[in-house]
């Protein structure tokens, strides 16, 4: 049941992005940073942590779980810290992600070429 | 030019629509509905696998972005990842396997111009402007709820 859940709503979520770049004609990194802000303001807005309950990867795997990642985190820190909490919680929140993409991502670049 | 010229373009491109091809709206949003589906359903599947395990949540979840990061980075070296993309736009663009791929593509396309200017400026081409408006965006909603609410 939990794999079709993830199913659904991250098919749903990318179903979404898809529908609002072809009816607004951006181009996809424009649809991928207003997705990942879209993720950080309904996490401000409570609506995105219930989501990732229902559907676990199916809402973080998809990239409006990195901004509620990035503000889960930081108002973890600030509940304790305040203020410092937000600038020592986000990067800490989405560490594994952001290192992941440094260190594999210039791994297989420089492995591989590209084809044709 | 002359007016008749510019009415006879204007009819020229309205005759043109005609063998333009349609964007096939409905079938991309399905594409994208099925592929990014899957891609999720296969990262519930590592959360999963790590959760039945002792480990504790939030580092199931930390660590599950990292495998679908190296997978899409693997699939993307392997020029895989790539031909998804073109089939399944955003299903494949949006999921964070889309993210690893839009880091090695540039960074493997770029290389001959070195591993500084090549392979390290062009990692974050779009990975870039994501991560810093998530940050600003993240920033801005924290600060909000925690002065304001």
């Amino acid at each position: 049941m939990a794999y079709v859940k993830a199913f659904l709503v991250g098919g749903f979520l990318c179903a979404i992005a898809q529908a609002a770049m072809d009816l607004t004609k951006a181009n996809p990194a424009i649809i991928m940073v207003s997705a990942v802000s879209a993720g950080a303001v309904l996490s401000g807005l409570g609506l995105y942590a219930p989501l990732v309950e229902v559907a676990g990867a199916g809402a973080t795997i998809p990239l409006p779980g990195f901004g509620h990642t990035l503000v889960t985190g930081m108002m973890e820190d600030a509940a304790q810290w305040g203020l410092f909490g937000i600038l020592t919680g986000g990067f800490k929140a989405v560490s594994a992600g952001l290192l992941s993409a440094v260190l594999f991502g210039y791994l297989m670049a420089v492995l591989f070429n590209p084809k044709g | 030019m002359t007016k008749a010229n510019i009415r006879e373009q204007e009819a020229y491109s309205v005759f043109l629509e005609d063998f333009r091809p349609k964007r096939p709206t409905f079938r991309n949003i399905v594409v994208a509905f099925f592929t990014g589906g899957m891609i999720c359903a296969v990262g519930q599947g590592v959360l999963s696998y790590l959760l039945s395990g002792s480990m504790p949540e939030k580092q199931a979840y930390a660590l599950t972005s990292s495998v679908m990061v190296f997978l899409g980075a693997f699939l993307t070296g392997l020029g895989v990842y790539d031909k998804l993309g073109i089939f399944a736009g955003m299903g494949a663009a949006l999921p964070i396997t889309g993210l690893a791929n839009s880091v090695v593509s540039p960074a493997m396309e770029y290389k001959r111009e070195g591993f500084v200017l090549g392979v390290g400026a062009r990692m974050f081409q779009v990975a870039g402007p994501v991560i810093v408006y998530a940050t600003l965006a993240a920033t801005i909603v924290s600060l909000i709820k925690l002065y304001v609410f």
